[in-house]
This record gives C-alpha cells, structure tokens and sequence, in this order.
C-alpha cells in the first residue's frame, strides 16, 4: 500500500476529488495547509504599508491505495489539480506498513 | 425662557449618538490589530467609558465648564452635578436644554477622546497603566483644554469665565482642538515614551477584520451626526448645517483617500475608505457650522488626500503610532482648523467669520494656529511627563513574552476567537477540562 500525498491549489479541490471518485477512491483526507515553493508570495497594501505574505494557502489532500492503484491515481490527481501554471502544487508517493479499520478491526487492503 | 421639548429630545438622542462613537472607535480600531489582541483594543475604549464618566460626575464637567474665572481650566463648584439640576444650560447665552442634558452631552467628547488614544499604543500596554492614564489624562489634560475651547462663559451657575482659546475667538464647533489634535498629540507623545512594538517594520502587522473596520467607521459616520450637529445645542438651522457638511465632507474624504491609494499604490482599499471616511469627519468637525456645503467637500477632500500621505510618515519618522491616531486624528484636526481660515464664511453663519476665500483677513487663520499650536503643544507635553511617570512607576508595556503570545491572552485571560492563528485553537480548543475556582479550601 502507498500513501498519496498531493499539495494542490485551494479552488482546484473539487477537480482532484472528482477526479478520485471516477477512480473508484472510497476516500482521501483533505488539510489546509501552507507553504511557500517557486510560486512566491504575494504583496498587500495596508495604509500605504506594504506586507509581503510569503506562505501561499494550499489543501493537502492524503489518500492512501493499493499499489496496483498508485499510478492511476496520481495521473487522476495531476490531472485534476494542474492549471499549468506556477503554484500548481507536488505529489508524492509513500510506502505504507499497514492500515487498520477502527470500527472493524480488518487489516490491510481490506481497510481501505 | 422655558425648556423646549425639541431642543431636549434632540441633545438628548446627540448625547446618545455620541456615545456610540466609542465603542464605534473599539470596532474601527479592533479590526485593525491583530486576532491576538483585539479584545484589549476594545476594553481600552470601555474602562474609557468607566473611567471618564465617573470622574465627569465627580469634578470633571465641574473643572470644564465652571467659572474660575483664569480662563485655564474650571473650579470645582460643580462636583457632583446634583447643583444643575432644575437648571438651563448656559454656555454663551442660555440654551432651552436642562443644564444636565448639555453635561451627559459633553461627557461623551471627554470618552471619545481619551478611547482615541488608545489607537497608538495597539498591542502592547498594560491595562492598569492604561487606567491609570486615561484617568491622569483627561483630568489633567482634556477637562482643562475642553474648558479652553468650549466654555464660553456665564456657565450653568452664573459668571463670566471663558476659556481663554474661545475668548481669543479659535472656532472650533464640535471639538477639532479639543478632541482630535488633543487626542493626536497625545497619542504621539506616549508612543514615543512607549516605543515601538516587537517587530514593528519588520513583520507584517495586518489587520485582522477589515468587515470590523468598516463597520466601526459606520458606527463612527452615523455617531458623528450627534458630535457635530448636536454640538448646536439645538434643533435648528446650524444643526441642519452641521449635518450637511458633515454627509458631504465624509463623502469626500472616502473619494479623496481612495483617489490617493488606487494612484500610489494601485488599488483602492477598503481600510482606505473607512480610514478616508474618518479623516473627513475629523476635519469637518471644527468647521461643520461655519463653512457651506462646497467648502465641506473641499475641506473632506483635502483632509482625505493630505491623511492618506500622513499615515505613511510614521515608518518614515520611526515612532510606532500603531493605528494612526496621528496620521488621521491630529492632521485631520489640523487640516481642517486651519481650513477655516480658508472657507469660513458669515453667509452661513452669523456668529462665524470670513475666511480668507471669503474675503476675510489673515487674522482668522493666525487665531486658528494659535488654537491648533496651543492645544497640541499642551496635550503633547504634559502627556510626555505622564508617560514618563507611569514608565518609572508601573511600568508602561507587558513583558515582551506576553506581547508576542498576544495581550488578550496575558491581560484579559480571554480570547477573541476560537479558530485562527492564534488564541483560538480549532477544534482542540475543545480538549480539556472545565474547572471552577473555589474560595476558602
């Protein structure tokens, strides 16, 4: 099993999480969450002051899947979240040990 | 001459307008500082309306308005006020209002100003020391000034005595001196006694709701309407004037910012109109019944453009007037003290003078410096000395530990929201436990 972990654009949610459902994802975590990369901040004007916000509002979305399923996935996210334009986010992919179902005990794929 | 029930009830509703321009202050002022202390910012603007009412009572309306005769400040004839009951109120001539609706009406300049202040020191005062100087201050700062401006003589209980600024002939209607270059010169004295806050210039410093801001400004446009128009003492002809310039100059303080802020930096702001909205009340407000409805919008416009530069000056000058008491209170006040050396005029008012548009000599405008120059000289130099006094003493600021973690959390033991950066903690804010002090175990 991997872990999916996307940093996307905030208005860009609804997309990716189409997107996972046409998948046949069952369910993903989603987070605010910020950050800074290539895209930079921006500049507010506050009474003639200017403040640079260099951290960028993004959704981190967390989705964890059967490895047969990894690839799939992330082209449905990439897909989904890219405007082509700087500031579209990162994806990356990590191995997960094992997952558990709390309400069910099941282990595994099966918790998925 | 008998109480008239229009005069009465429409003082009355001004007093209360009045009123409403200090928690107004609270909001305009609350929104612009940070989540973490936007609850001291508001209960500055309160223990200003506890502190400063009760000393009204006690002997401030006493030492504003009573004659002593040395034209500085009052005597204490009047402590207590239970003497005006059954009486006119009689400032310049008898007026058909109960004496004591004239005083609760002049009580609300006296909070107002003091809850002005508060904007320069944002952040980082210890709430004592802050009672503490509201009561020092308007004692030995706004109760004389305002018996300088607005005392003109053969007071509620008989004598002559007027303030020596408004013997000098300073017009000032509804208090440009009295109240915001008061407010302003003192706001830039204690900053610079206080110093700056943790990261100030360095870190942005954004407001934290701007909705707040510009809710507190409308509060301040509508309260505004009882400060100037209600400053004649009666429903009449210079009330309806007071009213119409104040409408027009606001208006054109809120374009004259705006103008200002979409050329130099691009986009016209919504803190830009509140903050030009106010600049234009603060100048209007000493010339609201003495100049026309033109002169008005010129006076709003100017004010608008002419604050919308001072603001920036303080990063500039390096002093920390967080909210720019100064940028708008006091240059606004100036601005538009000085502008009725301009557009004065006796077409509307008899008891006015002619400025110098109106053929008018320079006279008018030496008076009105003169008025200006006093009233900031004297607010900035005893509130120096206060400032000082309270450092050496107990101490002026919260420790710069409390000051980052946020003064609402240090001083009040509250906060003001349960989400956000900081204060609040989202849904954890619910994990814990719920106890109850109890006494004598």
């Amino acid at each position: 099993m991997k872990i999916i972990t996307a940093i996307i654009k905030p208005f860009k949610l609804d997309d990716v999480k189409t997107a996972l459902e046409a998948k046949g994802v069952h369910g993903c975590t989603v987070s605010e969450a910020s950050g800074f990369g290539r895209q930079g901040g921006h500049t507010e004007v506050y009474r003639g002051a200017e403040y640079t916000v260099d951290l960028i509002p993004k959704v981190r979305v967390e989705v964890v899947v059967d490895d047969a399923e990894v690839d799939a996935v992330v082209e449905a996210i990439v897909a989904g979240a890219r405007t082509g334009k700087i500031g579209d986010g990162k994806v990356w992919v990590t191995p997960v040990d094992s997952v558990i179902r709390v309400r069910t005990g099941e282990r595994g794929t099966e918790a998925l | 001459m008998e109480i008239s029930a229009g005069d009465t009830a429409w003082v009355l509703t001004a007093a209360a307008l009045v009123l409403l321009m200090t928690p107004g202050v609270a909001f305009f002022y609350g929104g612009m500082v940070r989540s973490k202390s936007v609850l001291n910012m508001i209960m500055m603007s309160f223990l200003a309306i506890g502190i400063v009412t009760v000393l009204w009572v006690a002997f401030g309306f006493s030492l504003a308005f009573a004659d002593s005769g040395n034209g500085f400040i009052g005597d204490f004839s009047l402590n207590g006020l239970t003497g005006l009951v059954g009486h006119l109120a009689q400032n310049g001539g008898q007026y058909p209002i109960p004496a004591l609706a004239f005083a609760m009406f002049q009580l609300m300049f006296a909070i107002i100003t003091v809850a002005l202040i508060s904007g320069a020191v944002a952040d980082r005062m210890k709430f004592l020391a802050w009672g503490i100087f509201a009561a020092a201050w308007v004692t030995l700062v706004y109760f004389p000034v305002a018996h300088w401006v607005f005392d003109f003589g053969s007071d509620t209980l008989g004598g002559d005595g007027a303030g020596w600024l408004a013997n000098l002939g300073v017009l000032d209607f509804a208090g440009g001196t009295a109240v915001h270059i008061n407010a302003g010169a003192a706001g830039l004295a204690l900053v610079i006694v206080m110093g700056k806050r943790i990261g100030f210039g360095k870190v942005p410093m954004k407001p934290h709701s701007l909705p707040f801001v510009v809710l507190g400004a409308s509060l301040l446009y509508f309260g505004w309407f009882g400060f100037n128009a209600g400053s004649a003492l009666g429903a009449n002809d210079i009330a309806a004037l007071a009213f119409t310039n104040t409408m027009v100059a606001t208006a054109a303080g809120v374009l004259g910012w705006l103008i200002i802020e979409k050329i130099r930096d691009g986009h016209a702001t919504s803190l830009g109109a509140a903050s030009g909205a106010v600049a234009g009340l603060v100048a209007i407000t000493p010339a609201c019944a003495f100049v026309a409805p033109w002169g008005a919008i010129a006076i709003g416009a100017i004010a608008g453009v002419i604050c919308a530069f001072a603001v920036t000056l303080k990063y500039r000058l390096g002093f920390d007037d967080s909210l720019d008491v100064v940028g708008v209170h006091m240059v606004g006040g100036i601005v538009g003290c000085l502008l009725i050396g301009f557009f004065a005029t006796t077409e509307v008012n008899a008891l006015g003078k002619d400025g110098l548009f109106y053929g008018g000599t320079f006279d008018v405008l030496r008076v009105q410096a003169i008025g200006a120059g006093a009233v900031m000289a004297y607010s900035f130099g005893v509130t120096v000395i206060l400032a000082l006094i309270l450092k050496y003493t107990v101490k002026l600021r919260v420790s710069k530990d409390e000051e980052q973690a946020g003064i609402d959390l240090a001083v009040h033991a509250e906060s003001a929201y349960e989400f956000g950066e900081s204060g609040g903690g989202g849904i954890l804010a619910g994990v814990g436990h719920a106890g109850r002090r109890t006494e004598g175990n």
